[in-house]
């Protein structure tokens, strides 16, 4: 086994007729054991990226081998050595749970002896073994997930796919799931994760790209990146425009990047969260200006991309084709 | 297993082939599943039978014997076509659900999702026909060829409709969504099923028509199976028949399979 579990140069892939390009020459490099997260807003890539590393699209130009196999030449071993989970929890909602891993199973040619007890194992690792013989119609959405990520791991691949695996979920079953991940990293599972939100890659993730319409914009550790951002927004509300800007020009020392106005909003990046905003409060006060509120937040995937973009991130500027359905967008 | 995905060794071929009955099994349980759906691909052959047999019937007029006979041979194939069109509606969703997605991250066999899908339907087609030949006999028909004939004609239908889904297949492959892909199948099939001499004499139809009705696969295919159920002669109607079938596999599996390639 190659130490890199995936590497690519320059992958660029367009479509309708070229006219979209949802990636722009993407180069990236995952050691094997190692988790990384690709983050960006919808259309920014992350899909395609992931249909291309698992041999379902084709490279425009540039290369990209998987555990050592060139994904276009020796596409079908790439097959054999991945699992993908998907944005949309692709399973069978016609079979049972049961039905779905066993199926999947056959499907990546295990033999059915191996097929049996795989499928009973991980129904019971992901909490699904009073559901089994349920027809995944009845399932929660964070069930249709678990079953999803199992029918993923049903050859025991040595690297995983998660495409935005908990995006869509409830607070609670994201939990589950990320603790379902943590506990395949530990064992030795290589993961390339998509993502939305820094929350999840700041907690899964080793090591992270940020992309923007088919480019990489920032690459690092979490913490590198969360340097380069300052580590909390704080973010005010003032009763009139004039008064957010005056009161901008008043905090100009407390954050670390440029103060972000916009109508009476002042969004400033700090260090110290709480400590800040005592300051920015004694100072607004002082100078009688009337803060009508205030906010302290860990940075978004949207302050990611306005520091390091300076706009915010593009909502739903979907061009990148999702599973199902960008064949027909093409 | 080379580049272009098709089985080249006796091992990739045992796999290839295990990987269809995989897949077919999967639709088939989904049959089970929900007999609803099975039932309802019951209900509009039924309803043709009782619609031809009882309200049309009176008016029509058959050279020899009775319309009964002549109509039944005619619904059967006319059903099976119209089950073959399960396929468009099955691949399209599975495309929708984004489960062909994943098939394609798999090492499974690229032909079994296509291949897998027309097999199961074609099973289903193969019950649905029962049912319906039984349905023909309580409303009368007599068939009064012999036994092997019919079967032969039973096998033939199976096997034209078999091939048609493979057209099916592409049309499911290239719609947008399930329910685009089985209204695009309407302007290919109603004039086949209906233009033809599945349920009216071909002779009563105005001469232009009767052209394109007397020569289309669809009414040969009519003719063999009237003409080997009911032991009446039909010239060289079943090896039209049969070369249509044989000539619409040959033509339609490839086009398919390349589609099926280029999706995604």
């Amino acid at each position: 086994m190659p130490d890199l579990a995936v590497e690519t140069h320059g992958i660029v892939r367009t479509f309708r007729d070229g006219s979209v390009r949802a990636l722009d020459g993407v180069s990236i490099a995952i050691p094997r054991g190692r988790v990384f997260g690709l983050l960006g807003p919808n259309g920014s890539g992350k899909t395609t990226m992931v249909r291309i590393l698992s041999t379902i699209i084709r490279p425009d130009e540039g290369s990209a081998t998987v555990n050592g196999f060139d994904v276009v030449r020796q596409a079908d071993a790439v097959r054999r050595s991945i699992g993908l989970a998907g944005q949309f929890a692709t399973v069978d909602d016609n079979l049972t749970g049961l039905e779905n891993l066993r199926m999947m199973g056959r499907l990546n040619h295990l033999d059915h002896a191996t097929v049996r007890v795989r499928a009973t194992q991980l129904l019971e690792q992901f909490g699904l073994a009073e559901a089994a013989r349920r027809n995944v119609k009845t399932y929660s959405g964070g069930m249709r997930r678990r079953l999803d990520l199992a029918a993923a791991l049903v050859a025991s691949p040595p690297l995983l796919f998660l495409d935005e695996p908990t995006t869509g979920l409830d607070p609670q079953s994201r939990q589950d799931l990320w603790g379902f991940i943590e506990g395949l990293v530990e064992s030795g599972t290589t993961v390339l994760l998509t993502t939305q939100y820094l929350e999840e890659a700041d907690r899964l993730a080793d090591e992270l790209a940020v992309l923007d319409h088919g480019r990489i914009i920032a690459q690092g550790t979490s913490s590198e990146l969360k340097a380069r951002l300052g580590a909390t927004v704080l973010s005010l509300t003032f009763s009139t425009t004039a008064d957010a800007e005056r009161g901008a020009l008043l905090l100009a020392d407390l954050t670390t990047k440029p103060a972000f106005v916009e109508g009476d909003v002042v969004d400033l990046t700090v260090t110290a969260g709480p400590a800040a905003a005592a300051e920015a409060l004694r100072r607004l006060d002082a100078a009688d200006l009337v803060v009508t509120g205030l906010a302290l937040r860990e940075p978004s995937l949207d302050d990611v991309f306005l520091t390091l973009t300076g706009h915010h991130a593009p909502d739903g500027a979907a061009e990148e084709p999702i599973a199902g359905s960008g064949r027909r967008r093409r | 297993m080379s580049v272009s995905g098709a089985p080249t060794t006796s091992a990739e071929w045992r796999w290839a082939v295990r990987d269809v009955w995989t897949m077919g099994r999967r639709n088939i349980l989904a049959l089970v599943r929900i007999p609803v759906s099975f039932v309802f691909a019951l209900v509009q052959p039924v309803m043709f039978v009782l619609l031809f047999r009882y309200v049309f019937g009176g008016a029509i007029r058959v050279p020899n014997g009775q319309y009964v006979n002549f109509l039944i041979p005619g619904i059967l194939v006319q059903t099976t076509i119209f089950g073959a069109i399960g396929t468009t509606i099955g691949l399209a969703e599975d495309l929708q659900r984004g489960l062909i997605e994943r098939f394609r991250a798999l090492p499974m066999a690229r032909m079994a999702v296509l291949a897998g899908r027309t097999v199961s339907d074609l099973l289903r087609n193969v019950v649905v026909l029962l049912v319906i030949t039984g349905m023909g006999f309580l409303v009368g028909f007599r068939p009064t060829g012999s036994l092997i004939s019919y079967v032969g004609a039973s096998v033939l239908m199976l096997f034209f409709a078999y091939a048609l889904s493979w057209g099916f297949a592409y049309v499911g492959l290239a719609a947008p969504n399930s329910e685009t892909a089985q209204a695009m199948t309407f302007p290919v099939i109603f004039p086949l099923t209906f233009a033809s001499s599945i349920f009216v004499p071909v002779a009563f139809m105005p001469s232009w028509l009767q052209v394109f009705a007397r020569n289309q696969p669809v009414s040969q295919v009519a003719e063999a199976v009237r003409g080997l159920m009911l032991g009446v002669p039909h010239g060289h109607a079943t090896w039209i028949a049969l070369a249509w079938a044989v000539g619409a596999l040959v033509v339609l599996a490839p086009l398919a399979t390349r589609r099926y390639r280029r999706v995604a």
